[in-house]
């Protein structure tokens, strides 16, 4: 093989490695050249903080998708990061060699799961459970954050499980030596140790609640209004578009895309967070935390 | 603190203890009986003629098979597309690539990828595949969307799997007169692929198990798809319809069964091949 032939394989395969930032840089540009076009012929504060969304009268608001999507995805982390931080936890420093190969496997399933396969769990039988047992429809908020709990508990357990491991085995040594208990090592010297990666974690988790659709739509009633309790339906902005492409036209279709956008500039946010957080994470475990 | 005025460290180790263990024994329940209900109410419906016969009344009776294929056409060409240049990637970043700007760039690409919404990758599929390159709703548009978003799970996986093919292989080729590609074609990859395989089957659960992203582009049709230009309804796309439409209760149990069964024999195969290829490289 010549030289010549070892250059040409280098440079195919850099056009392989850019194609992940050519494909982002792709979505952006088709997004928003849908998308734009709506949030400025509807006006941009308009389109954020209006709070009717109604294609019929051309009223296209999303500020009540937004607080909803926020909503769940907070409502869920409330039930997801304990059981799952206790879970980590249990699997890093507790269970037993019998227990962690019966956990891993079941974690991996959790997370291999098709979405639409919750959501219709979540439609037989924790929609009529929350109807008969809380009244009103059991379309509603807490039926969606409890779908997504169960969603994002494998993303949080795996990844704080290897922040936990990660910590330096010398900082449980030392604790154990000074007379601490189990218990007192892992609140006081391992969970902080863990914290940015856990933080991460979490943040990955949300990231996954706040973008999925159709086990959502499943079990949210999807109502555009700001909910008085979490027992009424709400609709997530992943629902909006996935409830009403199918039919959009004009405006209507850009509407669409213009909610994408929003929910796009969410997810970026929250990993330029977990970027921050994960950098800063080997900073301070290399430099001792403690 | 003042807790430990009032329960004793080993009190309190005790309780955190139980906790532990609940926390660990909730975790297996809720996936117990989410796989479990499914299977039990839909392992009765699935049998050799719900497999392979097609649907009658747009899925209210008979079976899935147009449903299957269509999953089963998608995954494929979604692999066969995403694979090359997923692990071509892997190859430039573990074998090329320093550790300068592009490759940071690179990696929070495939880390933005990974986590952009499902449904973003819909509305970018009927923007561009379906609309601008003008597809239309086919097969094609659809496994080309699921490649886009196997892509950085393969690339991820099998980048981990080259770098962890240890540094005398290649010295060993180099030393006896190969060059830099000759090395990484005949000796790291060989070297590196259960990894890659793992990260290919680990790309196919996350293609196989789509639908948000194809909502808008594979159309949904009932008949078997044959060319790559026809409408095709892969089954969890199937299992949405027939569900929120309230079609048939007994056949959306079944199609869910049927993708949770796929789910098990996947997450079975990835494990076998992790615990061999890990045994494997103990040994040395």
């Amino acid at each position: 093989m010549t030289k010549y032939e070892e250059f040409l394989v280098e440079k195919g395969l850099f056009i392989t490695a850019i194609l992940s930032i050519i494909v982002i840089l792709l979505i952006i540009g088709f997004i928003f050249r849908e998308g734009f076009p709506a949030m400025e012929s509807y006006g941009f504060l308009n389109f954020i903080f209006g709070m009717t969304w109604s294609p019929s009268d051309d009223q296209y608001g999303v500020f009540t998708m937004i607080v909803a999507s926020i909503g769940i995805t907070l409502l869920s982390l409330l039930f997801a990061v304990p059981l799952s931080l206790l879970c980590a936890i249990f699997l890093a420093e507790i269970a037993p060699k019998t227990m962690r190969r019966i956990m891993k496997p079941v974690i991996e399933t959790l997370a291999g799961i098709p979405s639409v396969v919750y959501g219709f769990f979540g439609l037989i039988i924790l929609v009529p459970f929350m109807r008969v047992h809380f009244g009103g429809t059991g379309f509603s908020m807490l039926s969606a954050s409890l779908i997504l709990t169960v969603m994002i508990l494998p993303t949080i357990i795996s990844i704080s499980e290897d922040a936990i491991k990660s910590v330096p085995y010398e900082y449980k040594e030392a604790s154990l030596a000074l007379g601490a208990t189990h218990w007192q090592t892992i609140k006081n010297v391992l969970f902080p140790a863990a914290i940015p990666g856990i933080i991460t974690a979490v943040i990955l988790g949300m990231g996954r609640a706040v973008g999925e659709t159709l086990a959502v739509i499943m079990v949210a009633g999807n109502v555009a209004q700001i909910p008085n309790s979490i027992f009424d339906p709400v609709r997530a902005l992943t629902s909006n578009i996935a409830l009403e492409m199918g039919y959009a036209t004009g405006l209507h279709y850009n509407a669409l895309f213009a909610t994408g956008i929003v929910l796009f500039i969410m997810i970026i946010i929250l990993l330029v967070i977990a970027n921050y957080i994960h950098y800063k994470k080997k900073v301070v475990i290399g430099g001792g935390y403690l | 603190m003042n807790l430990n005025r009032i329960i004793s460290p080993k009190i309190a180790q005790r309780i955190m203890k139980g906790l532990f263990w609940a926390s660990g024994i909730i975790t297996i329940l809720i996936l117990l009986v989410i796989i479990g209900y499914i299977l039990y109410k839909g392992l009765p419906v699935v049998n050799m003629s719900f497999i392979f016969s097609n649907p009658i009344d747009s899925g209210r009776s008979g079976g899935i098979f147009p449903f299957i294929i269509s999953s089963l056409y998608v995954t494929f060409i979604a692999i066969l597309v995403a694979t090359p240049l997923g692990v071509g990637a892997a190859v430039y970043l573990a074998e090329y690539a320093g550790e300068g700007t592009i490759v940071k760039l690179i990696r929070f690409g495939a880390e933005t990828l990974a986590s952009i919404p499902s449904i973003v990758f819909g509305l970018f599929g009927l923007a561009f595949f379906v609309v601008y390159l003008g597809l239309g709703w086919c097969v094609l548009s659809g496994g080309l969307i699921l490649a886009l978003m196997a892509l950085p799970t393969i690339l991820q996986v099998s980048e981990v799997s080259l770098e962890a093919v240890p540094k005398s292989y290649r010295e060993g080729s180099l030393a006896i007169g190969a060059t830099k590609w000759q090395t990484i074609y005949q000796v790291v990859l060989p070297a590196g692929i259960p990894g890659i395989t793992t990260g290919v089957i680990l790309g196919l659960a996350r293609a196989i198990s789509e639908a948000a992203a194809i909502l808008f582009a594979v159309g949904a049709a009932l008949s078997v798809p044959i060319s790559i230009f026809d409408p095709a309804r892969p089954l969890p796309l199937h299992l949405y319809i027939i569900a929120t439409e309230g079609i048939s209760l007994d056949n959306a149990y079944g199609t869910a069964a049927v993708l949770v069964i796929l789910v098990l024999i996947i997450t079975v195969v990835t494990n076998t091949l992790v615990e061999r290829y890990s045994r494997k490289m103990m040994g040395r």
